[in-house]
């Protein structure tokens, strides 16, 4: 099993360089967790703009805060807000996607024109709307939701295609002529088939979502005492490190931002792959 | 049955207005709390430090969307305000109106905007058909791995090492701003010059993100499309190359690259939004940025308001110009 899922990764290189990309920041986070104290994440635990060092290999803040705990730290905060934004987005597309395609009339013709209508429109703007209107800070989890609250737009669109192709199949037809009920019909002859879709939906869906998250950090809209990757971003902004020569303050979270995107990509290539195997040829 | 379509597509654009209006007169309210009037109290409590209008302003608040008036009042008298443009006054750049601060900064956004888009699309579509072609030069399949990395990559962070590198590192390029400071904008050679060296760096980073997804989009379709019956039909012919490679794969195949600009500009603005506030670009986006700085409620609305409508317009009049590239269409229902 394992030998054969081997060889088919070796076969599928944007699968393995996604894999590896990702591995490699979850060991950086857990082996981060065990060396680092990531109480020294938060102001004032140490000296103030100090270039990467023995002591402090990526160097320190503004604020005093040491760069590398706020990564160990904050990176998995960061995955967090994607992953929970991502599988409710995915989870609700999936529902409303399978409601619509599969029993059609009234229902499908609302669910898609909403989705068609939301996807047209700018996300990260009706976000900000969202997150400006919640009295206080958010928390971590708190963005999550809000993130979540367009992520379903997408999966809903893309899964609703793929259902409507498969329910005509001679399979879904046998299914329904056999007497199968519209629920087991969509759990036990289409949720099969579509599985390997939905895993390179969700990737992708978690890496709009921490695009999304990122975004309305930068923005000043995050969780202000959180060190997620898109607040250390936005405190690079606004002390205007770039002007003053703090490289080190946004080349550690630009590097890891850049590993989570570019391996959730190549993740969702590769799935893709495996998703819709008339690709193959054309690769 | 032409009219019928363009109604049909209109109705969506009026809706998706209609929608962005709701969402900005409820959400705010949805917490109980009306955060536009507390945010003005405060300030008016704050009495000397600020400009006197903030009082002007509250006064004017309450009156029309006071407590004492029923909630469909006040969303009338909303949705009103709206339909004229009228935001309201901005909090923190009183006496100026949110209509001109967003008049300001519009052009600028626009002009980055349109020229990256296009540029990336044409660019991008020429380069995934290239991609695909069988007869394209052989380095340019060296092209594929960059491209889809920084197909992956947020525009905004580009900016940043294009920043460093081109800016900073070797100082080639302007870091910040629109134009330089101390220069007043005027139509002036030496201006446009100093605008155009200042826009380049937002621009490129735009362009080499947006760039890779056209050219990936544009090369699966072009792999179906060169598989079909007719290419075949085209090449036993005796047609010469370029003529099949234009006429018969890339007309096919542009087309659902431009279902696909319509459905991208929403993202391909948020994207923006974020390049403006690194970049400290002069358009919607840094605009946007000092509002949530200030909590300037009225500014965040009426920036959020016109980009929905400006963006939802422009989606339709792709929609209206779709069926004249794809006769099949040819104003169907869809």
């Amino acid at each position: 099993m394992t030998r054969s899922a081997f060889r088919y990764i070796r076969r599928n290189p944007s699968m393995a360089v996604g894999i590896t990309l990702l591995t490699v920041l979850a060991l950086f986070v857990i082996v981060g967790n065990l060396l680092v104290d990531t109480e020294d994440a938060r102001p004032l635990s140490a000296p103030t703009l100090r270039p990467p060092s023995q002591e402090y290999p990526f160097g320190t803040d503004r604020q005093g805060r040491d760069l590398l705990a706020v990564m160990v730290a904050g990176t998995p905060l960061t995955l967090r807000i994607g992953f929970v934004a991502g599988f409710l987005g995915v989870g609700i597309g999936t529902v409303l996607a399978f409601v619509g395609a599969f029993y059609r009339g009234l229902i499908d013709t609302i669910i898609r024109g909403i989705a068609d209508i939301g996807l047209t429109v700018p996300g990260l703007l009706v976000l900000i709307i969202i997150a400006v209107s919640i009295k206080g800070t958010l928390t971590v989890n708190q963005m999550a939701i809000v993130v979540a609250s367009l992520a379903w737009l997408y999966p809903t669109r893309t899964i609703r295609a793929q259902v409507l192709s498969l329910r005509e199949r001679g399979y879904v037809e046998v299914a329904r002529l056999s007497g199968m009920s519209g629920p087991s019909i969509i759990f036990f002859e289409l949720m099969p088939n579509l599985l390997p879709y939905l895993a390179a939906t969700l990737v992708s869906s978690v890496s709009a979502a921490i695009l999304a998250s990122i975004g309305l950090e930068v923005l000043g809209l995050g969780p202000i005492d959180a060190p997620t990757l898109g607040m250390t971003l936005y405190w690079v902004n606004f002390n205007a490190a770039m002007i003053n020569g703090w490289w080190w303050w946004w080349t550690a979270p630009t590097v890891i931002i850049l590993t989570v995107f570019l391996g959730l990509f190549f993740l969702t290539v590769g799935l893709d792959e495996i998703a819709n195997p008339r690709l193959r040829r054309s690769a | 049955m032409q009219a019928a379509y363009v109604a049909r597509r209109f109705g969506i654009f009026l809706l998706i207005v209609w929608l962005a209006a709701t969402l900005n007169f409820f959400l705010p309210r949805l917490s109980g709390q009306d955060p536009v009037r507390t945010k003005l109290l405060q300030q008016a409590a704050l009495g000397g430090y600020v400009q006197g209008g903030i009082e002007e302003m509250t006064r004017e608040y309450e009156r029309r969307f006071g407590l004492d008036r029923p909630l469909w009042r006040q969303y009338l008298t909303y949705l009103q305000d709206v339909s004229r443009l009228d935001f309201n006054y901005s909090i923190a750049n009183y006496p100026r109106t949110v209509r001109e601060l967003i008049a300001d900064s519009l052009p600028w956004t626009i002009g980055l905007l349109g020229t990256t888009t296009l540029l990336s699309f044409g660019i991008g579509t020429l380069l995934g058909a290239l991609l695909a072609w069988p007869r394209a030069p052989r380095w340019m399949a060296w092209l594929m791995p960059p491209l889809w990395a920084l197909h992956a990559i947020p525009f905004f962070l580009l900016g940043l090492i294009l920043t460093y590198l081109l800016a900073f590192q070797a100082p080639l390029l302007p870091i910040f701003g629109g134009y330089s400071a101390g220069v007043t904008p005027a139509l002036r050679w030496s201006f446009v010059w100093d605008v155009f060296q200042h826009a380049l760096l937002p621009a490129l980073s735009i362009i080499l993100v947006a760039t890779g997804g056209w050219a990936l989009g544009m090369r699966g379709m072009m792999v179906t499309t060169m598989g079909e019956d007719y290419v075949l039909f085209a090449e036993a012919k005796g047609l010469r190359a370029p003529t099949v490679f234009m006429r018969y794969c890339v007309r096919n195949a542009i087309l659902p690259q431009v279902t696909a600009l319509a459905l991208a500009l929403g993202q391909i603005l948020s994207g923006a939004v974020l390049v403006e506030v690194i970049f400290g670009y002069p358009g919607i986006g840094t605009l946007l940025y000092q509002a949530i700085r200030e909590s300037d409620h009225f500014v965040i609305q009426g920036i959020v308001f016109t980009v929905i409508v400006a963006l939802g317009f422009t989606t339709f009049v792709l929609d209206v110009i779709y069926p004249w590239l794809d006769p099949r269409i040819s104003y169907r229902r869809a």
